[in-house]
């Protein structure tokens, strides 16, 4: 949090007054004002992303939709948090994830403890209108605790964040672009192969689908412990 | 108000969906007073009848034979219900999809074969290179997702429809 005395700009969210520092971002403001935008790649003390485009606002006076986890507030702004636009939008983002990868809830380690698939319902997605790729992708299990399945990975780079930032050691990065992106450990070498991984799990807890799971969880079992991570991560941010 | 027709069809799936509609329990006779069960896996019917208002589809579209019956199911049915993540996202069935169809079935009638190694043919619907959710192939009117959708939740759904309403369904998870 930015220290008392810095500047301050007043913001409308959903017709609400709201002020706050000016470094701060439009997802900091509608929390302060207690609107719920629905969210992937954030994860609170982590430096934001943008990368999964679920927080879009609609801005007065500007054309496109903006990603308010990204998107610092300016004095004077008016922001909509929630419009049958937006949420088209956003159910529209979660099927393409869906659709993107093989998430298969009903075999997953992370089953009924999963972001994706708990937006996925309380957005109303009860079905995806895109085709479902398929793809063929590896399941890593060459770590002694941990397993990395890319086929329920969503690309939020979360796991990257924590362990760049949090952990310091920055065992992970994204390989390629588009469609071809993937999560690799190192310089694209098996997880268990990575000398700079610490074995601290917080990609683990970090990760909020299947994709990250300590080994040994059958389906369901696995439970992110995100809260003290957040704390974690929320204390190292201040420091920073 | 004359009974309503329902039906049932189970296509690649486990039955579980089945099983969790037989799961409302003495709530079925309530159905079983507004509606006649004219055809699927639970009565004895040997073919899908003609005029049906409502129709339940279990499992993903995964044969030549699932194809063709989910046409007809379509043709057929007022009303089309998906119904669990079989149909609805493909599932487990559809954890497949990544390998050529005739690679599996060489991997698991001959390689993994001790007698008889050879792969089927006789009396069994070819597979289709994918399977894949009932929408891909026919307009679904309802979604109803689970593995297996909650029995209370396809009561919900059963009830309105029944009464011959437009159903609106609750908060649903995959899974």
């Amino acid at each position: 949090m930015p220290e008392a005395g810095q500047k301050k700009v007043s913001i409308r969210i959903d017709g609400e007054l709201v002020q706050l520092p000016a470094s701060h971002t439009i997802l900091q403001a509608a929390a302060m004002a207690g609107r719920f935008i629905p969210t992937l790649c954030h994860f609170d003390g982590l430096a934001d992303a943008g990368a999964c485009r679920l927080c879009v606002v609609e801005v007065s006076g500007v054309a496109r939709l903006l990603p308010a986890c990204t998107t610092p507030v300016q004095e004077g702004m008016s922001v909509v948090t929630d419009s049958p636009k937006l949420a088209a939008y956003r159910r529209m983002i979660l099927e393409l994830l869906l659709a993107e990868r093989n998430h298969v809830c009903a075999v997953c380690v992370s089953n009924g403890h999963c972001e994706l698939q708990n937006l996925a319902a309380q957005l109303g997605v009860a079905s995806v209108r895109y085709p479902y790729r398929y793809p063929k992708l590896p399941v890593d299990l060459s770590h002694p605790r941990f397993v990395l399945d890319q086929n329920r990975c969503i690309l939020c780079s979360r796991c990257v964040r924590v362990c760049a930032s949090v952990e310091g050691a920055h065992v992970w990065n994204v390989m390629s672009r588009g469609i071809h992106s993937m999560v690799v450990a190192d310089l694209n070498d098996p997880w268990g192969d990575a000398s700079s991984c610490t074995g601290c799990g917080k990609c683990v807890n970090a990760c909020p689908t299947g994709a990250l799971s300590e080994k040994g969880q059958a389906v369901e079992e696995m439970m992110k412990n995100t809260a003290q991570l957040v704390t974690i991560a929320m204390r190292k941010a201040v420091r920073a | 108000m004359s009974r309503i027709k329902l039906a049932t069809i189970w296509l690649d799936g486990c039955s579980g969906c089945h099983m969790s509609l037989l799961d409302i329990d003495e709530a079925i006779l309530a159905v079983a007073e507004k509606a006649d069960i004219v055809y699927g896996p639970l009565v004895d019917a040997q073919a899908f009848p003609e005029g049906v208002d409502v129709t339940l589809v279990e499992g993903a579209v995964s044969s030549r034979e699932d194809l063709n019956n989910v046409r007809m199911v379509r043709a057929r049915s007022r009303i089309v219900v998906a119904l669990g993540d079989c149909a609805v996202t493909g599932n487990v069935p559809a954890m497949r999809n990544s390998i050529p169809a005739a690679k599996l079935l060489h991997r698991i009638y001959v390689e993994g074969s001790q007698t008889n190694a050879r792969v089927p043919n006789q009396g069994v619907p070819p597979l289709l290179p994918q399977a894949r959710p009932v929408h891909d192939f026919i307009k679904v009117d309802y979604h109803l997702p689970g593995c297996p959708p909650k029995p209370a939740l396809i009561l919900g759904l059963l009830t309105e429809l029944l009464n011959g309403r437009a159903a609106t369904l609750p908060v649903v998870k995959f899974g």
